[in-house]
């Protein structure tokens, strides 16, 4: 990855009101990075604006979002890009609906695939050719590991996990190309207001402390990594249970 | 919006409630929250510094602010913050103080959150000079029972205002808040220690210093007797020239309940000598930094493991100047008479009034003890309320499980002006806490 020395870069936080959003971008701020704050409550997230500029001393703007509203996303990158300078880009949003209320609502799986992958892909695909134009960035997706396996309890966000994880793959290779580094990060159980009084969590990692993992793991140019890293060994004992005896488990 | 059960205990760790928490991360959640009308009330919980229950909701809900944590404007011209509530003083300090500036108050826990200092008007060790956090208070936005936001301030919505001062939270959460802010010259600041032979003079010492020093604290041996009865340290400090590096503290944790018997009169006595005789007969002085002089404590995390599982009990009184003498001689002695032995004990002076209805501050002497939570403690507690009320004095609801609902509203005249705010910005009782149950504060109750 090149950075062109002395430039200040800005990260593009593209659902910047989450606990994670919030924490990354004060983060990224105090690193010595501008950022762009994306997402639907603009109201809010002007508070967090207002935090993070004033805690880091950056420049620090608001600019509406919304991942199911692909036809704008165009607009919203161009709105992005007229800032000018070197953009990186942390995509965190994400819906995640409870199985059983998806099971019963048809629009709830088409809302769960809507933005968890056709809204990612939508803007990513809209920054790639500036991030190509730039010679160099860092790309870092917040996914979860629900995509590494489809279970009985969230198998509609899981299958729209899955397959951003594999559309980041793709995206990684051509943006290689162009020393741009792309990082999936597959969460476990995060302490956010989206698992807040969901029964059955353990071990669940502050906002901070992802937040912090995703900026490193990005900065060492990580491919694919598990957060909290011990996932990794949870998934790979999922992974490698037989179909056969899987489809039976209520995991 | 989810709600997580949650047991939840104040720092005495007594008593402890059963309550659905909620925890929004901005003001339209909050809002959302209060609106939904969470069954068996709610009140805000920020720090869980306070004691006892004034952050407790039993069978009901609270409302955790720890994720309102955003810094909104700060003015070094105006000198004056804006922030939410979730904030804890010491992030405020961090970012204050490299900045040329403090909070005017500082509690002895920078564990506490703003939102949390402001609902119990805390004070620090200037309150001669400085008063109590509410007396820097410019203006507020609370979120109130109807789910709408209200700003109030001295000149807007002053009843309001005076209500929320101190208010333990029942007039409603605490959403935006700007406080005036002290000039920090350093991030330190210089500490005079001097020993205090006897109560006569302690007293003798903290009425002179109260006056000429920015800063005083009395720390005070308890279990010592005799000629030596009221025996104490003095630290007084006023704020450094320069700035002292500091080194990221090195933090120790109780790991675990600590068995009840390990604080007995003969091991606090024995610490408590040690304490007193670490200071040369002569006095010493040294600069510390700012957050090691307002927070000694803080660098023991979950201190309040040390006094086992059942928990214990704080007590804080102020009592008047006129009547502090034997006032403080007779609660030291009730204490003594008790064998109770307490740990932590600190006696220093007020300033003045504070600006809230139920504001603990007026100008005296207030006297600070803990007790482990066993038998015969609440005798001690009763007692300890008497002599407070004989001597016109009052305890601090921040730091209270044990008050009686009588002694509460002797000691604070002002509860009718309270309760008539309650009844204009929250008639149906939304805003509920154990304390406000236990003390009868909104009246309704038998």
């Amino acid at each position: 990855m090149s950075v062109a020395s002395g430039q200040r870069r800005t990260w593009i936080v593209l659902g910047a009101s989450s606990s994670v959003g919030r924490a990354f971008s004060r983060q990224a701020a105090a690193g010595g990075s501008d950022v762009i704050l994306a997402g639907r409550d603009t109201d809010d997230l002007q508070r967090t604006a207002a935090d993070v500029a004033l805690r880091a001393n950056c420049r620090a703007d608001v600019v509406y979002f919304d991942a199911e509203s692909t036809k704008d996303h165009a607009k919203f990158v161009d709105d992005c890009m007229r800032r000018g300078g070197p953009m990186d880009v942390f995509l965190l949003f994400g819906a995640m609906p409870e199985q059983q209320a998806i099971d019963q609502d048809f629009a709830l799986a088409l809302q769960t695939i809507g933005v968890n992958y056709v809204g990612a892909v939508s803007v990513l695909s809209r920054l790639v050719p500036h991030l190509e134009a730039q010679g160099g960035g860092r790309v870092v997706v917040l996914s979860s590991v629900a995509g590494d396996r489809g279970r009985l309890k969230n198998y509609v966000y899981g299958s729209a996990k899955g397959a951003l994880n594999l559309y980041l793959q793709g995206l990684r290779a051509r943006l290689a190309r162009s020393n741009v580094s792309v990082t999936t990060v597959k969460a476990g159980f995060l302490d956010t207001d989206m698992s807040y009084g969901m029964p059955g969590l353990f071990l669940v990692a502050p906002p901070e402390a992802c937040a912090k993992a995703c900026l490193e793991l990005s900065a060492k140019g990580r491919e694919v990594a598990y957060f909290p890293r011990f996932w990794w060994a949870i998934m790979t004992i999922i992974k490698s249970i037989p179909e056969r005896i899987f489809k039976r488990l209520s995991i | 919006m989810k709600a997580k059960e949650l047991e939840i205990t104040g720092w005495g760790r007594f008593p402890r409630a059963k309550s659905l928490a909620l925890r929004p991360e901005k003001p339209a959640a909050a809002a959302a929250a209060v609106r939904a009308r969470p069954a068996g009330g709610l009140v805000a919980h920020g720090g869980g510094r306070s004691y006892g229950d004034a952050a407790l909701n039993d069978n009901g809900h609270v409302l955790l602010t720890r994720r309102l944590d955003r810094i909104l404007a700060f003015d070094p011209e105006r000198a004056e913050l804006v922030c939410e509530p979730g904030l804890t003083v010491t992030e405020l300090q961090d970012f204050l103080i490299p900045r040329g500036f403090m909070l005017p108050a500082v509690p002895g826990t920078g564990f506490a959150t703003i939102g949390g200092a402001v609902a119990n008007d805390v004070h620090g060790k200037n309150h001669d000079r400085h008063g109590s956090i509410g007396d820097h208070l410019r203006w507020f936005e609370l979120l109130t029972a109807d789910g709408d936001f209200r700003r109030a301030g001295p000149e807007d919505d002053p009843a309001l205002f005076a209500a929320t001062i101190g208010g333990v939270g029942l007039t409603g959460v605490l959403i935006t808040l700007c406080i005036g802010l002290l000039p920090a010259p350093s991030n330190a600041v210089r500490v005079t220690e001097m020993r205090a032979d006897n109560l006569d003079h302690f007293l003798r010492l903290l009425t002179q210093y109260r006056e000429r020093a920015t800063y005083s604290v009395g720390w005070i041996d308890v279990l010592a007797r005799g000629e030596r009865f009221g025996r104490g340290i003095l630290e007084i400090a006023e704020p450094a020239a320069e700035s002292v590096p500091v080194r990221a503290g090195r933090r120790v944790r109780v790991p675990l309940d600590m068995p009840g018997f390990i604080l007995n009169r003969w091991s606090i006595g024995a610490m408590n000598a040690c304490y007193f005789h670490r200071i040369p007969a002569l006095g010493r002085d040294r600069v510390v930094p700012l957050g090691q002089f307002f927070h000694p404590l803080d660098r023991v995390l979950d201190w309040n493991r040390m006094y086992g599982r059942a928990g214990f009990h704080q007590f804080q009184c102020v009592v008047p100047d006129a009547q502090a003498e034997t006032g403080i001689r007779r609660l030291l002695e009730a204490v003594g008479e008790s064998r109770a032995g307490s740990f932590l004990a600190v006696l220093k002076t007020m300033g003045g009034a504070g600006k809230g209805y139920l504001s603990f501050p007026m100008r005296g002497f207030t006297l600070a003890l803990d007790f482990p939570a066993r038998p015969g403690v609440r005798e001690l507690m009763a007692a300890l309320e008497a002599i407070t009320l004989e001597h016109g004095g009052r305890i601090y609801l921040a730091k209270d499980s044990c008050l009686s609902p009588d002694g509460f509203a002797r000691m604070y005249p002002a509860l009718p002006e309270l309760r008539n705010v309650l009844s204009r910005v929250d008639p149906q009782g939304v805003f509920e806490s154990d304390l406000a149950r236990r003390l009868h504060i909104r009246g309704d109750q038998p």
